[in-house]
């Protein structure tokens, strides 16, 4: 005697979890669709560095965010969605030439970044600033004092730190560059080794 | 509650979505269909009321595109009977029996039975999924289990 208990575990168990390789294969169909048709407003992906696993985001306009590890990749992204768009996913070819220049950069391959870069995250000011810090070239490095005057606020040497804690993209805008003017090394967003790293990297 | 990002909304329900599409369609059409289903939720998602419940949202979705694939493919006229084998299950000769059962069921039966057993939404979201009232929602599911118990041969279960 079939029970409709019976038939409805027959149900569940004709219909089953998909192959995780299915599911794979169809989040990739959908990253490519949906950033085809403009739905993707911001795609991530992770890479390894020496400074940790870092976190690449992007939107259609240019490199988002750059986060380190200890900023807590998943905050970030919960972050990027209350700011910018909730329409987030990830994978896609779109950070493929952020994680290819970043790796040639740690591999002391690239001095320089040719990357477009999004500032939305940053405002007024600071962006001035992020804007500046794009000039230091690679193996340099500025006062924070030097930067404000750049920036056209000489007195703004404090906000200077701050654009530069609050940085979206740390490496690829420089503010590991921005030192303090009596030679200490100065806070960074990646911590202060992660700094030392860089700039010993580049004195290379 | 803040809002997710879409990528955790496709981890946790892409499973069960290709669950309801595999059952309420070919399997060359179910892929589609779930590409369909999200793409159209990414759309509206910002707009997604707090504290909705995403998993029979993302069900209502999926129902209506299959519903819109369904109608399409009769249009073509596809000759009836050309039914496709379940390609991931290792139990074929009993799910094309149930397959066959499921795809003869009414519409309104066939949806809630989806959504409720496979799916395993409560009656209330049932309802949602079918634009129809809880108790009606109810019935249907227990009138399509009804019908797949007496239409499902009966050789096909030990």
């Amino acid at each position: 005697m079939t029970t409709d208990t019976r038939v409805a575990e027959e149900l569940v168990a004709a219909f089953p979890e998909p192959a995780p390789e299915t599911l794979g294969r169809l989040h990739d169909e959908l990253v490519r669709r949906s950033d085809r048709v403009g739905l993707l407003d911001v795609a991530y992906r992770t890479v390894d560095s020496p400074l940790g696993t870092l976190l690449l985001a992007a939107t259609p306009a240019g490199l988002l965010r750059v986060a380190f590890a200890d900023e807590g990749h998943d905050d970030v992204l919960a972050r990027l969605a209350v700011d910018v768009s909730p329409r987030i996913l990830h994978g896609g070819r779109r950070l493929d030439g952020a994680a290819r220049q970043l790796g040639d950069y740690f591999a002391g391959r690239r001095h320089a970044f040719d990357l477009d870069v999004d500032l939305q995250l940053a405002h007024g000011f600071r962006r001035d600033v992020l804007v500046q810090l794009r000039a230091i070239p690679y193996g340099a490095t500025a006062s924070y004092a030097a930067v404000a005057r750049a920036a056209g606020r000489p007195t703004a040497v404090r906000a200077v730190g701050t654009a530069c804690a609050n940085n979206p993209v740390p490496l690829v805008v420089p503010c590991h560059r921005v030192v303090r003017s009596d030679g200490a090394i100065g806070q960074y967003r990646g911590g202060v080794a992660a700094k030392r790293t860089l700039l010993d990297l580049e004195a290379t | 509650m803040l809002v997710r990002p879409f990528e955790e909304i496709v981890q946790e329900h892409g499973a069960v979505v290709m669950r309801v599409c595999r059952a309420l369609l070919p399997p060359a059409d179910a892929d589609d269909a779930w590409a369909e289903t999200f793409l159209s939720a990414m759309q509206a998602y910002p707009r997604l009321r707090p504290g909705s419940n995403v998993r029979g949202w993302l069900v209502t979705i999926a129902h209506r595109k299959a519903i819109d694939q369904l109608r399409a493919a009769s249009r073509r006229a596809v000759p009836a009977g050309d039914l496709p084998e379940i390609p991931t299950s290792d139990r074929v000769d009993d799910t094309v029996g149930l397959r066959a059962a499921l795809d003869a069921l009414p519409p309104k039966q066939r949806g809630a039975v989806v959504a409720h057993y496979l799916a395993d939404l409560p009656y209330a979201e049932v309802a949602a999924v079918l634009d129809s009232s809880e108790a009606a929602a109810r019935r249907s599911a227990a009138d399509g289990i009804a019908n797949l118990r007496r239409r499902y041969r009966e050789g096909a279960l030990r």
